[in-house]
């Protein structure tokens, strides 16, 4: 009779760790399986000697194990040494295939066809997943592996590289860059391009296989794999290879697969939903818990915290308070009254609609992230045209919207219960109205990745906050005079729809009369004049198009396209047209609106003949401008290469205002009609780098900068994220000498970025190391007088712009 | 074709004031304006005022041009040091820029007139030699700094300089493979365009980009396309002759780059200089003047 397990812990990252050190100091019967040799797996990884952050700093850790701030080496170290004095079960190279049973009895198949019995499950396996395995004949032979750490290992062998993304390029390149290893590296593609693959890589790689570096090998796939050999199926037929080492790189599976097969529920569909949990981190199907990055808290500490909370709740403390009771209590505080934490959390999840769904587990995660407000009668909560993504709920007392900008006494209401501000949050742009409080005011501001985890796990929010969005967004749109049953018909028949980038909303000509107003992303407008599509205008998110048409009855005057990946709120022609009729005063705005666009038109058609070539020129460089990244950005700097003399003082000024790294690099990137777009931030409205970020340090500031702050614990993964490669990981460098010094004794490096080997030199001379961090473009926030690079020019080669304004059919009047 | 939030554009406005326009023409020429402003200015006083016994840099209208073209000297040299300190506030190197170039043309007026155009053997006109000498220079910078910036830009297609020296390096790994075939005396011939130094140049062929001991020349002469024999040029002497011709090509993009950015800042190497100079010279120039007072 095999031994019962009152818990079994699958995963010994920090969460997992954790979990099991605590059911070992309680006495609990516990095992611990890992699928790898190591613990820890995904820190493991980390490159050698990198610096791992312990985040936030406010949160106490609760957990039998220790960790702080320090190498990833001594941190696994000390992780390794205290397994063995803590006498944790662990159980290394256990991969988990299935947890089937009950709670109570559950039975845990291993790969090596070994099966572990326990009464419950702690499910603490991150979010990596594991790598697609091959599935030729002879897959599971020994020299097969799905991961390289140090390509400087291996020598004199002929290695083949399987997959065409960038891992797999990376490594094929890795293990062909010094010839001294006299390897013979082969990578296969089973297509005919690299497409998965960033275009860099793919340029590296075709320059490798010009230099007879390493072989590739197109429209060829494994067939079979023997001890010293491959065998290939190529567009020629069958063909073998000598092969001692064969490298995997083909993707891995999100861990949701498996998370389902155990009958576990997710919040949602979407590929960012978490699985429902209960506030003792039990998921639906009882008995099995999850914890860690899986269940959303991808930060260190909070995983070690929840493994110690997981092991206290199964082992029946139902009093615990989480770690994070004083922070609670330290941001309540500052609010009237003199409710407990519990009290307070109580009273958020009874008022505020979008939370009701919510455990009290989740409103403390959720309160642990945000912050609450108590604002007097009267008070700016925050005024049109500040910067935010925040959104805001209002837990007592109701908020006064100013919406007209001319006339602050004309006001709209917001109710208890309700929400507000989250047109910045799903725009990305600046507020459109100015809120006070109507009364005192408690309320509660979620940041944008809050919120956004707020809306991924719970469907209810979700669809309350995109119907208070669009209908917020038709009355902004249409000014003051409209109340909420005015457009309740058309909110009733807005569809949202997603648009990929190049699809085409309205096309010229046509007779549709449907009226859209654009959420997210950024359009162009065209139209075709002799047989060429002419540039006529961009539009960023929270504009309104296509009413001209339902105004006139003519068709379509021009075309409307996506330039980027876009949201729309379409509104049928017939209910626009209803509501126009009901209120005259916004026909007559309508019709003011149209005639501004209708001189557009009638400049492009005067033009077309006299200056047929100018307009071509403008139509091509506003689509350059467009393909690469400025239909998304909200700030961008260019370069007018007429005007640049390559003195790089932008860079040099960007360094010495950031901490003596620059943060833009003038001579790369794209060129078009001498119009330069250098790798630098461009601010999207919605940041690719703020996607994954575990701290959640990457912010949009007071001048719609998007910035990472101190709490960066430099992970990199922005720096991947980035489509546009303008983060750059770096450790601040020491404080060079003055420009006095340098001017009369020539100490140090003098203006600008010090080179490589003198930071690296000073750097050495110092105590403490500093840590890389993620380090980009801020706009110059907060120093005076604006970026530094635009300041720093000589002869007025850089410019920064909103594209909305640069791109306008207006400037070819400009530049005549 | 839709309604802009104007709000945001209008704060961009104010924040990025003179964005799109060159220092030559910042503020719809603001500086040519005041500087000519100012020439003419005081040319006119210069006919009117009655200087007695004649128009000398010791008259009162000679010591005010004096003292104005003084300021102006010291003030402009200070550009030198406004572009290296990044400071905060709401200054622009390229209004700063756009200033020195028109004031420093109204000094070749407000010097000039200020020696009364006597001018002789010694440290005055020594000083106003130095300061033409520098409005010269400075003015041949503006010519190359209006003319060769779209050059560098179409010459460099994209390419940062770390990519050109890389791609030169690249071409140079694979003829030192395509080159082991061949027999002795072409193989010395590619071997030499390989070992020789293609950076180190003296200034003159840098300015001209003639480089007449180029190897890599040299050796295509060496590798002459024979036509005569039809082969299919896929021997390891075509395909030696291909990447000399790549790399020929790779080294003109990069010394044409090299050419411009030495035009764009020969200059500096006699306005840097020489501005010290004057500013000596200048310095003895008052002195003499104050100590021989009377």
């Amino acid at each position: 009779m095999p031994e019962v397990f009152r818990v079994a812990i699958i995963g010994s990252g920090p969460a997992g760790l954790s979990a099991a050190g605590r059911a070992a100091a309680l006495g609990m019967s516990h095992v611990l399986l890992e699928k790898t040799d190591h613990l820890s797996d995904t820190i493991y990884k980390y490159q050698k000697g990198k610096h791992v952050m312990a985040t936030p700093a406010n949160l106490v850790l609760r957990s039998d194990l220790d960790f702080a701030a320090g190498k990833r080496e001594a941190i696994l170290d000390i992780w390794n040494l205290q397994l063995n004095e803590k006498k944790i079960n662990v159980k290394l190279n256990a991969e988990v295939t299935s947890v089937t049973g009950e709670t109570g009895s559950f039975t845990i198949e291993l790969k090596s066809g070994e099966t572990i019995e326990a009464q419950a499950v702690v499910l603490a396996i991150g979010t990596q997943g594991n790598p697609n395995r091959l599935r030729v004949p002879g897959a599971d032979l020994p020299h097969i592996q799905y991961q390289l750490d140090d390509p400087g290992e291996y020598f004199d062998e002929h290695i083949t590289v399987v997959g065409s993304g960038d891992a797999g390029i990376e490594n094929a390149l890795g293990l062909a860059a010094d010839d001294a290893q006299r390897n013979t590296v082969t990578i296969l593609n089973r297509g005919t391009d690299f497409a998965r693959a960033k275009d860099a890589n793919v340029k590296l790689l075709e320059q490798a296989e010009q230099e007879g570096r390493l072989i590739v090998r197109r429209e060829t796939s494994p067939a079979e794999v023997r001890p010293g050999e491959l065998v290939l199926d190529t567009r020629d037929g069958q063909e073998t290879i000598r092969c001692d080492r064969i490298i995997a790189r083909t993707g891995s599976q999100p861990p949701r697969g498996f998370v389902e097969a155990c009958g576990i529920e997710f919040t949602s569909e979407e590929r960012s939903a978490f699985p429902r949990l209960s506030p003792s981190f039990e998921t639906t199907k009882q008995g099995i818990h999850v914890i860690g990055a899986l269940a959303g808290y991808p930060l260190i500490k909070h995983c070690m915290n929840q493994g110690y909370d997981v092991i206290e709740f199964l082992n029946g403390n139902r009093d615990l308070k989480p770690a994070d009771e004083p922070i609670l209590a330290e941001k309540f505080a500052r609010l009237p009254g003199k409710y407990s934490v519990d009290e307070w959390l109580d009273l958020f999840g009874k008022n505020i609609t979008i939370l009701k769904e919510l455990s009290p587990l989740q409103l403390r995660e959720l309160m642990l992230d945000s912050k609450v407000h108590a604002f007097a009668s009267g008070e700016v909560i925050f005024a049109r045209n500040d910067p935010g993504s925040s959104m805001f709920a209002i837990c007592q007392g109701s908020v006064a919207v100013e919406t007209n900008p001319l006339d602050p006494s004309v006001t709209v209401a917001i109710e208890q219960g309700s929400i507000f501000g989250e047109v910045g949050l799903i725009s990305g742009r600046r507020r459109g109205a100015t809120i006070r409080a109507a009364e005192p005011v408690v309320a509660i501001e979620f940041s944008r990745m809050v919120a956004l985890r707020l809306l991924a796990t719970s469907p209810a929010a979700n669809r309350a906050v995109t119907r208070i969005s669009i209908e917020r967004q038709l009355l902004q749109m249409f000014g003051s005079g409209l109340s909420a049953q005015d457009v309740a018909e058309l909110v009733d028949n807005a569809e949202v729809v997603e648009l990929r980038a190049g699809e085409v909303v309205i096309a010229e000509g046509d007779e549709d009369k449907d009226v859209f107003i654009l959420r997210r992303g950024s359009m162009i407008v065209e139209k075709a004049i002799g047989g060429r599509q002419v540039f006529l205008s961009y539009l960023p998110a929270g504009t309104y198009f296509g009413e001209m048409a339902v105004i006139d009855g003519q068709p379509r005057s021009a075309t409307v396209k996506a330039a980027i990946k876009s949201q729309v709120i379409r509104l049928p022609g017939a209910g626009f047209m209803a509501l126009l009729d009901r209120h005259p005063r916004l026909r007559e705005r309508a019709l003011a609106d149209m005639a501004s666009r209708r001189k557009i038109n009638a400049f492009v058609e005067s033009r077309k003949h006299s200056f047929a070539s100018a307009v071509d020129m403008y139509s091509e460089t506003a689509q350059f401008l467009v393909d690469n990244g400025i239909g998304e950005a909200t700030d961008v700097l260019l370069i007018d290469e007429n005007l640049c003399i390559g003195c790089d003082n932008c860079e040099k000024a960007c360094a010495d205002s950031h901490d003596g790294l620059s943060r833009l690099d003038r001579e790369a990137g794209k060129t078009y009609a001498h119009l330069h777009v250098p790798t630098s931030c461009r601010h999207c409205e919605h940041p690719h780098c703020m996607a994954d970020c575990p701290p959640d340090a990457i912010k949009r500031g007071p001048d719609g900068e998007v910035f990472i702050d101190e709490t960066c614990i430099g992970c990199g993964n922005c720096q991947r994220n980035c489509p546009y490669g303008v983060i750059r990981m770096d450790a601040k460098p020491p404080e060079k000498p003055s420009l006095v010094q340098w001017l009369l004794f020539g100490k140090g490096p003098g203006p600008g970025e010090a080179p490589y080997a003198w930071r690296k030199k000073e750097a050495e001379k110092l105590t403490s190391d500093a840590p890389k961090v993620a380090i980009k473009c801020d706009m110059c926030a907060g120093i005076e007088g604006g970026p530094a690079c635009v300041r720093a020019c000589p002869t007025g080669a850089a410019i920064r712009v909103a594209p909305e304004k640069f791109l306008s059919v207006a400037r070819i009047g400009e530049s005549d | 074709m839709a309604s802009t939030p104007k709000d945001r554009a209008d704060f961009r406005e104010s924040r990025h004031s003179s964005d799109h326009e060159s220092f030559l023409v910042y503020r719809r020429m603001r500086w040519a304006k005041i500087g000519a402003g100012l020439s003419l200015a005081l040319f006119l006083g210069y006919l009117l005022v009655d200087q007695q016994p004649r128009p000398n840099g010791g008259s009162w209208y000679g010591y005010t041009l004096g003292s104005i073209g003084l300021g102006l000297i010291i003030w402009l040299s200070l550009l030198g040091i406004r572009k290296r300190k990044m400071t905060e506030g709401h200054w622009s190197l390229k209004a700063w820029t756009s200033a020195h170039v028109y004031l420093g043309l109204s000094l070749v007026v407000i010097g000039t007139l200020h020696t009364g155009f006597q001018l002789g053997w010694n440290v005055h006109t020594l000083a106003w030699s130095l300061m033409m000498l520098v409005i010269a220079s400075g003015i041949y910078g503006v010519v190359v700094y209006a003319a060769l910036p779209s050059q560098l830009s179409a010459n460099r297609k994209e390419m940062t300089r770390g990519q050109m020296i890389e791609a030169l390096a690249a071409i140079d790994r694979q003829l030192e493979q395509a080159a082991q075939p061949l027999d002795r005396d072409k193989a010395d011939l590619v071997l030499a365009a390989l070992e020789q130094d293609v950076f180190r140049a003296g200034a003159w062929t840098r300015l001209t980009g003639r480089y007449p001991n180029c190897a890599t020349k040299h050796a295509i002469e060496g590798f002459p396309d024979d036509y005569r024999t039809l082969s299919d040029n896929s021997g390891p002497e075509d395909r030696v002759r291909a990447l000399l011709g790549r790399r020929a090509a790779q080294l003109a993009q990069i010394r044409r780059q090299l050419r411009l950015k030495a035009l764009l800042e020969v200059w500096l190497f006699v306005h840097v200089p020489a501005t010290i100079a004057l500013l000596a010279a200048l310095f003895a120039h008052v002195f003499s003047v104050f100590y021989y007072w009377g």
